[in-house]
């Protein structure tokens, strides 16, 4: 067989048993990338797309020209994102848990992501709307919504603000600005081009975020919204969360030969930027940078979130079987929260005994939430929604034939 | 009362309704600046301005997932497949976004969105400018279905469609673009222009979604069609001199119960006619429904005449076209039974 006729297929660097080994992946030091304009080009973008936002360096310190972004951001609101990072990583375990224990039937953790949504969040302001994945659970907690409803959606019980009609983790929450979660990936990739679409149309000052995950940017929706972002030039941030892993597929079989996914925007005429996504100051330097441009009307913009999936793809999965057990430890770019909190302490803006303090304190408070959420109702002590429910909100009206089928059931 | 034809009808419809309600938008592949490849939207663009009716890319799954996102946040959009033999790129935003955006979002989301999609057969376009997809909408819970027949009918739902809270698929018989299809194909075309059913109100009026009309009464066999089925079942049914009662059913989902109960329980025989393929089709359904509320007056089984199981051919046309010689002679063998 001659080379010309082999397929290539690509491989992770690491299988099950082999040493981590991350050497392919170039991280450059933090601080090394300017400030492009807000109204960069899509032609101007390419050391933007291929390079590496970072502003925290090894040591703890935010270096580089981003950090004029961050001028006006206080230590208390640092210490707040620490906090939203924190209350995020302990729902998630103690909801991971609740799986373990049978409480609920599913779960999919966001560890090691934090900083994207949580940073990213606190930069929207009312009326603006992410179309998230269901792993971005970290802008509903940046949101403030409540722990209560959060949960009462992972229990599908009484609490649950959808009434139990969907899988755990495919929340729904207009008012905090998250649009309704589907199984369906990809797909929410170009409806978020039109809800931006009709905020330009209704002169309104709200944008929307689009958000992604590396393995879905395989998915017919993603081109569909880039070309649709280029085409109209709505308010739009288009966000490619790469966690380097789509269930047990290498992010190389979704990227092929291609180089970032920042970089696939160029082609489409989007400006784009790749950021370190375990870097919480970086993702809200590059986050008010995208956010100031779509709200100029300057049109849409792409980031790379360069991350790594921490935890197992669901609870229905087992990374050891595909990934070195130990993968995330040798993740060039640490630890979201480590980092932050690293920062804080070096500025004498935290310490460990704080620190220490302040996880005990979101634990104690995301048990006792838990502990009322989990008396309306749990897998396992179940608190049944009436089954007549079934028939509602299938349309704004019930046909006929929905009666008779909720009559025939007994209701 | 002017005569309108459908395609005037239709794009009578969208012009009420861009000017009553600002919410209104309308777009799909070549309805802007154009018209569209059937005239349907033409002069809209120039009326109403770029920012209400627009081209855009040829993706259709663009233009339902951009019109789920628009009307997610209160807008109306009213978008254009170029072919109903096109939709299958957007039938995962129309069946799994579309269709389900108000339930599983417990109603904090939902989905005023009109897809309208020329239909069917009997114009010589071959596998894909002639299916006739109804059956893979009306599975799908949470869409309502609909296929008009005549301009005045086209009119009234396109703009209740539009008016409808949740998402509705609006299917447009083609070959009823220009003029009414009795199924002869030797003879010249029809126009609207001369056709009782060509005569539009203009303005505002809606007709409303889940009711069939009875296009002639009749005492002896119900016939439950749509679409171009319907004049195929009028020329096949005087044809073969039986008094048959014609349903047009025009909204599939939700289904008009009470209309084609009452029917076939008056004549006890009951036909189902579709263009579409027979296996799983719409006719399926039908049939179903009436056999379960109608078993004790049924003199006879219910027949269906259809499309063949195969996919739409071009040079055996007429071959596959539910003729009127196959509609009368299922007329007959029921009349029989």
């Amino acid at each position: 067989m001659t080379l010309a006729k082999r397929l290539n297929h690509p491989h992770p660097p690491a299988r099950p048993s082999e040493t981590p080994d991350f050497s392919r992946i170039r991280i450059p030091p933090a601080g090394t990338l300017d400030v492009p304009p807000v109204d960069l080009t899509a032609e101007n973008s390419r050391p933007y797309a291929e390079g590496m936002v970072r502003i925290l360096d090894a040591d703890g310190r935010a270096v580089g020209p981003w950090v004029a972004l961050l001028e006006d951001l206080s230590a208390d609101e640092l210490r707040r994102g620490l906090r939203d990072m924190l209350r995020m990583r302990a729902i998630d375990k103690r909801l991971l848990n609740a799986q373990r224990q049978g409480k609920t039937s599913f779960y999919l953790q966001c560890a090691g992501e934090e900083a994207i949504g949580c940073a990213f969040q606190r930069q929207l302001r009312p009326g603006d709307m992410n179309f998230p994945t269901y792993r971005q659970q970290s802008l509903l907690v940046a949101a403030e919504y409540p722990i209560e409803s959060l949960m009462g959606q992972i229990y599908g019980n009484r609490l649950d603000p959808i009434g139990g009609r969907q899988l755990p983790t495919m929340h729904s929450a207009r008012d905090y600005g998250y649009f309704s979660i589907s199984g369906n990936l990809g797909t929410q990739f170009v409806q978020a081009v039109g809800w931006a679409m009709a905020c330009a149309l209704q002169n309104s000052d709200s944008i929307a975020a689009g958000w992604i995950g590396d393995g879905a940017t395989a998915s017919n929706d993603f081109h569909s919204g880039l070309l649709c972002a280029s085409v109209y030039q709505p308010p739009i941030v288009l966000n490619v969360v790469n966690n380097q892993w789509a269930i047990s597929t290498y992010t190389g079989v979704a990227s092929g030969a291609g180089r970032t996914y920042a970089s696939r925007a160029l082609g489409y005429g989007v400006p784009a930027l790749r950021v370190d996504g375990n870097d919480y100051l970086a993702v809200v330097a590059a986050s008010r940078w995208a956010l100031q441009r779509v709200r100029s009307g300057l049109g849409p913009v792409l980031i790379e979130w360069f991350t790594y999936r921490v935890g197992a793809h669901s609870t229905s999965d087992d990374p050891s079987a595909y990934r070195p057990k130990d993968e995330a430890l040798a993740w060039p770019l640490g630890d979201p929260i480590e980092r932050l909190k690293e920062h804080l302490i070096v500025e004498g803006q935290w310490s460990e005994e704080r620190h220490i303090q302040a996880e005990a304190e979101i634990v104690d408070e995301v048990m006792q939430a838990q502990k009322l959420v989990e008396s309306h109702g749990t897998f396992v002590n179940p608190q049944p929604l009436s089954p007549a429910e079934i028939f509602r909100g299938v349309y704004a009206e019930m046909p006929e034939h929905l009666r008779r089928q909720r009559q025939e059931m007994g209701y | 009362m002017p005569a309108m034809s459908m395609i005037e009808a239709l794009r009578d419809a969208m012009d009420v309704m861009l000017a009553r309600d600002p919410a209104v938008i309308i777009f799909g592949e070549d309805v802007g600046y154009f018209g569209g490849v059937f005239r349907c939207t033409s002069g809209l663009q120039a009326k109403f301005g770029e920012e209400r009716v627009f081209d855009t890319p040829i993706n259709e799954s663009a233009i339902v997932g951009l019109a789920v996102g628009m009307a997610a946040q209160g807008m109306k959009p009213c978008v254009e497949i170029q072919f109903a033999d096109y939709m299958y790129p957007a039938y995962d935003q129309i069946t799994q976004e579309a269709a389900r955006l108000r339930y599983r979002s417990n109603e904090q989301f939902t989905c005023p969105l009109v897809v309208r999609m020329p239909t069917g057969g009997g114009i010589f376009g071959g596998q894909t400018h002639s299916q006739s997809p109804e059956a893979l909408f009306t599975h799908v819970a949470g869409l309502k279905v609909v296929v008009p027949s005549t301009p005045r009918d086209a009119k009234g739902l396109l703009i209740a469609a539009i008016e409808d809270p949740d998402p509705v698929i609006f299917l447009e018989p083609k070959r009823l673009y220009n003029g009414p299809f009795y199924g002869n194909h030797s003879g010249s075309s029809l126009s609207w222009s001369s056709h009782p059913d060509g005569e539009v109100s203009p303005g505002y009026f809606r007709i409303e979604l889940g009711k069939a009309s009875i296009r002639r009464p009749g005492t002896q066999l119900t016939i439950l069609a749509y679409g171009t089925m319907v004049y195929v079942a009028e020329a096949a049914a005087k044809a073969s001199g039986v008094d048959a009662e014609i349903v047009d059913l025009r909204t599939l989902l939700p289904l008009d119960h009470e209309t084609i109960e009452a029917s076939v329980k008056k004549t006890g025989r009951c036909l189902v006619l579709h263009e579409a393929t027979r296996t799983s089709g719409f006719g399926a359904e039908l049939i179903a429904e009436v056999q379960e509320a109608c078993f004790w007056h049924l003199k006879a089984p219910i027949l269906r005449v259809t499309g063949w199981d195969a996919p739409y051919p071009l040079a055996q046309e007429w071959d596959y076209f539910p003729s009127v010689e196959r509609v009368a002679r299922a007329i007959k063998k029921t009349m029989e039974a």
